[in-house]
């Protein structure tokens, strides 16, 4: 606690870690998006949404180490996991889209633990990085420092966001995406072809998971196990703003970051990761008792 | 023959086979003590997510609270070894059941996958918390008091204790769901708004469910920790990626919402697990994440489930004409 001390002695300091946090939130937006269009449109949780994230990161590390700029990897990390989306859908997910939640959950539950330990097994366990060259920024003459590689990621990141918002608004399957979201049913009678728009809205998750684990890698460190807490921020994030709201989703996101990035300097780094996990408990019940209040149930 | 006598020889011979077990085959006794446990994992994690229709992910946290609590006790209390390890699995199944009486009311609010996604956080958020705390040995981890008797005796006092716990929680489970709380927690998971429009407390019977689960999985635990001889808050205390998913893997794989479903679950699973540990070292892991993934996608109803469905008449339901009654 003593670092709660320190904040009030040092106010900038404040604005060091909203800044950070803000920054790193933008990171957390991409998968949320993803998972709250893949739970709206084709009804299913997936707990692999951070297993994408983590392989986007290591589609990054790879073309770094061929020599590729981790900046131009962004695209190109996102279009291999478009690919690798769409041939996880084929293969597995279309067998648990009709099937009731929990089986989805725990099919996909043990999907991250297959692509995890498969990663393991063929990446290692060792911490990889895709060093991108930027230096840090200095304000408040030098006493709050931003990495640039954290401003060019979040640059990234609002400009993949925007890229995603086009195409479900302008797009013509992204239209059709988002009718089944409305109404699977007249989607389907208006001749939209369901088991199509599905692959494709998987494919574009796992297409924005894997610009997002570019952007991990960028900023930070890619390892096998680094999946879960993304899946959990994503559900947190979406279950705070609700399925449908775009800026709500946004606002969420960041906020975390901010949040997560506060808890971690006064609890210590050990507790970052139990922050998170402890937070999604503590906004399930809050939620819960906040409905139970109308005689309402979470759905 | 008489039904009756068929269960009763049943049972009679799993008893003898469970007790003379440690004589026939002294080499596998801690794998068999393991299969105890897996058996209690699976009978506890059925209660809810089988018979109650709440599928949770993070009951590891009550073995994990069992196991710490058994072990600081044995370190502090100043005990001997014995009147420690008894007095620590009463005190943690304790500390395990007001944990889940505590946790109740918040948690089973939550219906289906939110309760599903809340119990899995709630294991994780265990498993850090632990990790960093330095009373329980951080990560570093923690190292109960070894085991006074003779070389050997050790295994087959673990193996009778983990016996014990199989035995008492399964007999206790085949008592609560002959009768009405069994009726009133299936009720739930059939439609829980139909049964509190009934008049039953279901808050109440949640809970308490949620206790059955947490006391006997407390047990198990503080068993464990003595019998692996090592406590690491994430590999065995709170192990959610393995203990945890294998516990509702289990019941699934068996067929949940029955009785015997878990057991032969546990059985099969363990068996498949251990030939696993010891043909695809390296890839086990991976192997096991396949086999969540085929066995929840296209393996759903488990084997009881199927057998079940293939012979309905040998289970006392009435079939008309050639369809299957549900």
């Amino acid at each position: 606690m003593n670092n709660l001390q320190l904040l009030f002695d040092a106010p900038v300091l404040s604005v060091q870690l909203l800044l950070d946090g803000i920054l790193i939130g933008a990171i957390y937006v991409l998968p949320a998006y993803g998972m709250a269009l893949v739970w709206g449109v084709m009804n299913l949780i997936n707990i692999a949404q951070g297993e994408l994230v983590m392989l986007g990161g290591y589609v990054a590390f790879f073309l770094y180490a061929a020599g590729i700029h981790p900046l131009f990897g962004i695209p190109l990390a996102a279009l291999l996991m478009f690919l690798f989306g769409w041939a996880l859908y084929r293969s597995v997910v279309f067998r648990i889209v009709d099937k009731d939640l929990f089986i989805s959950i725990l099919a996909t539950f043990g999907l991250s633990i297959l692509l995890q330990q498969l990663a393991n097994g063929l990446f290692g366990a060792n911490v990889r990085t895709a060093e991108s060259g930027f230096g840090t920024l200095l304000l408040f003459a030098g006493r709050v420092t931003v990495a640039e590689i954290k401003l060019a990621s979040f640059v990234a990141a609002l400009v993949a966001r925007a890229a995603l918002m086009w195409f479900l608004k302008r797009a013509r399957m992204g239209q059709a995406i988002r009718a089944t979201a409305q109404n699977a049913r007249a989607a389907r009678i208006m001749g939209v072809d369901t088991d199509a728009l599905y692959a494709w809205t998987f494919a574009i998750n796992a297409a924005i998971c894997g610009a997002a684990g570019a952007l991990v890698a960028m900023t930070w460190v890619v390892h096998p196990y680094l999946g879960l807490p993304y899946t959990v921020r994503s559900f947190m994030i979406v279950i705070l703003a609700g399925l449908g709201n775009v800026m709500a989703v946004f606002v969420a996101a960041l906020g975390l970051g901010a949040a997560e990035n506060f808890a971690g300097f006064i609890l210590g780094a050990e507790y970052q990761a139990a922050f998170v996990f402890g937070l999604l408990v503590v906004i399930l019940v809050w939620r819960r008792f906040s409905l139970g209040r109308k005689r309402k149930v979470l759905r | 023959m008489n039904p009756a006598f068929m269960r009763l020889s049943l049972y009679a011979g799993v008893a003898i086979l469970a007790l003379l077990a440690p004589i026939l085959v002294p080499d596998y006794r801690t794998q068999l003590a393991f299969l105890w446990v897996m058996i209690v994992f699976a009978l506890t994690w059925d209660l809810q997510g089988g018979q109650m229709g709440y599928n949770s992910f993070g009951n590891i946290l009550f073995f994990g609270i069992g196991m710490y609590a058994c072990a600081v006790l044995q370190r502090d209390s100043g005990l001997g070894y014995f009147p420690a390890l008894f007095l620590g699995m009463g005190v943690g199944a304790l500390l395990a059941v007001a944990v889940a009486a505590l946790l109740g009311s918040g948690m089973l609010g939550l219906r289906g996958h939110y309760f599903a996604i809340g119990t899995l956080g709630l294991g994780i958020a265990a498993g850090e918390l632990a990790g960093g705390w330095e009373f329980i040995g951080a990560g570093a981890g923690m190292v109960p008091p070894l085991f006074p008797g003779a070389i050997g005796g050790r295994e087959s006092f673990f193996y009778y204790l983990c016996l014990a716990v199989a035995a008492i929680t399964f007999a206790f489970l085949r008592w609560l769901y002959a009768g009405r709380f069994g009726l009133a927690i299936n009720a739930i998971r059939d439609d829980e708004d139909k049964a509190e429009a009934m008049g039953l407390r279901t808050t109440q019977y949640k809970t308490t469910a949620w206790c059955i689960s947490a006391l006997f999985l407390a047990l198990s635990g503080a068993a464990v920790g003595n019998m692996i001889g090592f406590i690491d808050s994430r590999e065995t205390a709170f192990a959610g990626a393995t203990f945890g998913v294998w516990m509702v893997l289990m019941a699934i794989l068996g067929g949940k919402g029955t009785l015997w479903g878990p057991v032969i679950g546990a059985v099969v699973f363990h068996l498949t697990k251990e030939l696993f540990w010891t043909y695809l070292l390296g890839w086990q892991r991976v192997a096991l994440g396949l086999l969540i993934v085929i066995i929840v996608v296209f393996f759903p109803r488990g084997i009881l489930g199927w057998v079940h469905e293939r012979w309905p008449e040998r289970f006392g339901r009435r079939v008309e004409g050639s369809e299957v009654k549900q």
